[in-house]
């Protein structure tokens, strides 16, 4: 027996909440939050520092803080969510079979789905490290959640490897709480963290960030006892001749995020080899009609204030969908990447009903110093905009303008120019 | 003098594969039966990284024992798995041939599985081959099909015979190296773990430790040399890419590179054959990963390298004879040796297992037991039952609805199942072999903290003293 719901929202972290107030606020009042934590506001909670929430309310605060705010939203606005419940499958006529301790087996049959399911980290294997496989090894997640939540320091001497923020926030929080931080790796020549990130928490403490390099070897059976780091040449081979030996009990890996999407296959929804999220109109809706995603889920944001606003709109376009506003498809444009950037999301735009703006959101393959971005259709160029410099770490976003689209031919391609 | 619950029947030393089915067997007989492991967990061993295929028993030299009991135990392991509840699955398997020259090695190896009892063996063409596995690569040019091989969770299979041995009255102590045994009256002598044990007879199964262990009480007349093989293992995303195991035809060095689905439909790749001098060293290299990558390929395509999880090795106990020891000792009576048990071990693990239990039997004059039960039930995995099972043991046992692995979706109650069963688990890498959290695509990272707060509340330990593996 299923039980009907509108909207179903699989996720309470910042994007299923923000997408759930802008659908409740766009007038859809049967929804649900489905969360399998104990409790609403997802990786935020772990992220005790602070600097969130500097475009959405103009002011720094702490993971929980931001999250407080949505939660507040979310209960001041009635919308009903189950913690404690796992989503384990989607099926393609939306399906929704949950399992949790206080209700059991559940299924929900929704209308409209937004998947907003979060992110996962790369693990050891994925990064193919050779060695032994003792304790002391963590991802950069897992070692904050045992820090922040559990109050468990795990190790004294410490190496990090990969330069992404959570690394880089946990190089920080081992040093405040007594350990000490050899090094952090990076295997690129640039950094997959925030420049803000590197100055607060590397350089104010001394910590060296080791460009180019990456972990070749790790020792130790029981417990880590060292690592070998190695140079790396451009195609990111280590160079015979540069490995050090360093000593240390903890290696927190911080080597990128993969969007968690297990439940968007078995909805059939089809996924970008690119970002591991799903292909997405302008409207966030996925090729499963009425299953929309948004937030990490969809492509790794860098800062929550742009999964909130892109999880409002996901809202907005479910409410859309429900009401059957949608009207019949326009005229489609692809959106592509072009020299220079990796993705674009969306993936197409609906010229005949989309928008006054549309956000493309894009990330490119290497840093570029005094460019341009530029945004063109088959016929005419739409945009440009110079940049003085731009980062593979920071998530680019610019808005096209509807009337922009009027009368273009497809596909639209967003590239880097002028470098 | 020695404390009168130091005193068994038959000490078995290691609590690999191979000691934990003897023990099991033993416990069909009268007669007390200790276990004596050095690690804090059964399965810790080389019985925890290997290949997990019950081959079919076509490699073996015909008249070897290697020979014998993998199709003896091949043919046992359908009951054995009904009766201990370990997931199996005769998949069948494929050996490939890239060129005609190598054809006659394909005819060499279905002679001798003829020879050694396996039944079915067929020479497919390319075509044929390729439309019971198309994932085969461009370059198989025909392929042995052995339809008795299959695949099997050796975690289970281990804790399997472990489990029902300690429920029909096996002694496991572990954390208890044997150092030194000796011949003491009718019987042996045992240090191990700072304590002193007695034994009528002692069967040594301590795997690439075991020349070491005869060393101490006879004249070592093997030599084991450890044989690291490396493994990559793949998303279950990737599990598809082939539907039987794939080896390449075997060389000097084993049998090759394999390509196997695993019973729980994951992709593995592996392994390498390396002689090294450490029986303690697992690591992998680069220089073996970048092998398995290369020698797969030339038998399977496409196999997608871009979602590998994790890597691992393990070490064969590979004997100078090149074959299994398996006897009663011709001088010492009473030491029994179940020695260089590289592969087919885990497949025949059954069989050496009741042949070795039967020897005992006789030395020690132990006679049947009425009451042994054969039945073991494993833990019930929240992953793989219907949705109406689900309900009903979520209604019962509401633990069984709390998610603690997100990847393998296992719950609270199949981890407390597993820390409170006999011989329970007491590490992260005990419960993840019990339960397969942290098994999955993210290794642990989201469940490790979940995970390790239940054992430190469960055990009473603080964090810090919560370890991965004993
Ligand atoms: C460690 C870390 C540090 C960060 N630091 C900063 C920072 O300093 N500043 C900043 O602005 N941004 C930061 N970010 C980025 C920002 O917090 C994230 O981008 C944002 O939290 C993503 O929101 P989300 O809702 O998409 O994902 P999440 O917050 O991950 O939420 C996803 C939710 O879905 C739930 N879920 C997933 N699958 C299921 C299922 N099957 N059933 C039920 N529920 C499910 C999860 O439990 C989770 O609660 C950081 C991110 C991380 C990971
Ligand atoms: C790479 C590889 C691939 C393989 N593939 C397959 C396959 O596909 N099919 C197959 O059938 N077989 C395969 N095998 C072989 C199979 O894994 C082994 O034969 C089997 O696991 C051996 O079990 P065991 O109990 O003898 O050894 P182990 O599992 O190593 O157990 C020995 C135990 O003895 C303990 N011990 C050692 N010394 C002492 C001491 N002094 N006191 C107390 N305890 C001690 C150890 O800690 C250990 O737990 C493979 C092996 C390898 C390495």
């Amino acid at each position: 027996m299923a039980e009907n719901v509108k909207l179903a929202i699989i996720g309470g972290g910042p994007a299923g909440m923000a997408a759930a107030i802008a659908a409740r606020e766009a007038g859809v009042g049967d929804i649900v939050i489905l969360e399998r934590d104990s409790e609403l506001g997802g990786i935020l909670n772990q992220c005790i520092h602070n600097g969130f929430g500097l475009h959405t309310f103009k002011e720094e605060l702490t993971g929980p803080e931001y999250a407080a705010r949505y939660i507040d939203r979310v209960l001041g606005l009635g919308i009903r969510y189950e913690t404690g419940t796992m989503v384990l499958s989607v099926s393609e006529n939306k399906e929704i079979t949950t399992v949790s301790r206080a209700r059991g087996l559940l299924v929900y049959k929704a209308d409209a789905v937004i998947l907003a399911m979060g992110c996962r980290e790369r693990p050891r294997g994925a990064l193919n490290i050779p060695g032994t496989r003792p304790q002391g090894i963590y991802t950069a997640g897992a070692a904050q959640k045992l820090v922040n939540c559990d109050g468990f320091i795990p190790g004294r001497e410490v190496v990090i490897l990969g330069s992404g923020d959570i690394g880089l926030i946990m190089a920080r929080r081992m040093t405040l709480e007594g350990a000490r931080v050899r090094l952090v790796a990076e295997l690129m020549p640039y950094s997959g963290g925030l420049k803000r990130n590197i100055v607060q928490c590397l350089d104010d403490y001394g910590i060296p960030l080791k460009l180019s390099h990456t972990v070749v070897d790790i020792k130790g059976k029981k417990r880590l006892e060292g690592v070998t780091v190695a140079e790396v040449d451009g195609t990111g081979t280590p160079v015979p001749g540069t490995e050090e030996y360093v000593e240390c009990d903890t290696l927190l890996l911080s080597c990128g995020l993969i969007p968690e999407n297990e439940l968007s296959l078995t909805a059939g929804v089809e996924l970008n080899p690119v970002t591991n999220g799903p292909f997405v109109n302008d409207r966030l809706e996925t090729n499963v009609p009425g299953v929309f995603a948004c937030g990490n889920v969809l492509h790794v944001h860098d800062l929550v204030d742009f999964v909130s606003e892109e999880a409002g709109r996901a809202g907005v376009a479910a409410a859309k969908y429900l009401s059957g506003d949608g009207g019949e498809a326009g005229r489609i444009l692809d959106i592509v990447p072009g020299a220079g950037v990796r993705y674009t999301v969306p993936s197409t735009v609906d010229a005949g009903r989309c928008d006054e703006a549309i956000h493309v959101r894009f990330r490119v393959r290497d840093v570029y110093r005094s460019c341009s971005v530029r945004v063109a259709a088959k016929d005419r160029e739409i945009m440009v905009k110079k940049r003085r410099i731009i980062v593979p770490s920071e998530m680019e976003d610019v808005i096209l303008k509807r009337s922009a689209l009027e009368g273009v031919e497809g596909p639209i391609t967003v590239e880097i120019v002028g470098v | 003098m020695i404390k009168n619950d130091n005193r068994f029947d038959v000490a078995v030393i290691g609590a690999g594969v191979i000691g934990c089915a003897v023990a099991r067997e033993l416990t069909r007989f009268t007669g007390s039966v200790l276990v004596l492991e050095r690690e804090g967990d059964v399965c810790e061993g080389t019985s925890k990284a290997n290949s997990a295929i019950i081959h079919g028993g076509f490699d073996a030299k015909p008249g070897t024992l290697k020979a014998k009991f993998n199709v003896l135990g091949n043919s046992m392991m359908d009951r054995i798995s009904e009766e201990l509840d370990v997931p199996f699955s005769r998949i069948g398997a494929l050996v490939a041939c890239l060129s005609e020259d190598d054809l006659p090695k394909l005819e060499e190896l279905k002679a001798r599985g003829e020879e050694n009892g396996v039944e079915g063996l067929v020479i497919l063409s390319r075509e044929e081959a390729l439309r019971l596995e198309p994932g085969l690569s461009d370059g198989v040019y025909a392929a042995l099909f052995c339809p008795s091989s299959g695949i099997v969770c050796p975690f289970e299979l281990t804790l399997g015979f472990a489990e029902n041995a300690a429920r029909n009255g096996a002694d496991f102590r572990f954390s208890h190296e044997a150092t030194a045994i000796r011949r003491e009256g009718d019987g042996f002598e045992i240090t191990a773990g700072g304590e002193e044990f007695f034994a009528r007879a002692v069967v040594n199964c301590a795997g690439v430790f075991a020349d070491r262990v005869r060393g101490t009480v006879a004249e070592r007349d093997y030599r084991i040399t450890p044989r690291r093989g490396e493994y990559m293992l793949l998303d279950k995303r990737a599990g598809n890419t082939v539907s039987h195991t794939v080896f390449g035809v075997p060389s000097k060095f084993g049998k090759g590179v394999l390509v196997t689905p695993t019973v729980h439909g994951n992709l593995m790749v592996g392994p390498t054959a390396e002689d090294i001098p450490d029986p303690e060293d697992t690591a992998t290299t680069a220089a073996g990963l970048a092998k398995v990558r290369t020698m797969s390929a030339l038998t399977v395509r496409g196999i997608p390298y871009k979602q590998v999880i994790t890597s691992f090795a393990g070490l064969r106990a590979h004997g100078d004879a090149h074959d299994f020891v398996i006897r009663e000792d011709a001088e010492i009576k009473g030491f029994f040796e179940a020695a260089c048990i590289e592969s087919p071990g885990l497949s025949s693990a059954p069989a050496i297992a009741s042949h070795v239990a039967k020897m005992v039997k006789e030395r020690l004059a132990l006679s049947e037991r009425a009451d042994f039960d054969p039945i073991r039930r494993g833990i019930p995995k929240v992953a793989s039952m219907s949705d109406a099972d689900r309900a009903r043991l979520i209604k019962e046992r509401p633990e069984y609805g709390q998610i603690i692995c997100r990847c393998e979706t296992v719950s609270e109650g199949e981890i407390l199942d597993a820390i409170r069963r006999p011989l329970g688990a007491r590490t992260l890498d005990g419960v993840k072999r019990r339960t397969r959290a942290g098994m999955g695509r993210c290794q642990a990272g989201f469940c490790s903290p979940k995970v390790i707060a239940i054992l430190s509340r469960e055990l009473g330990v603080p964090y810090g003293e919560v370890k991965k593996n004993g």
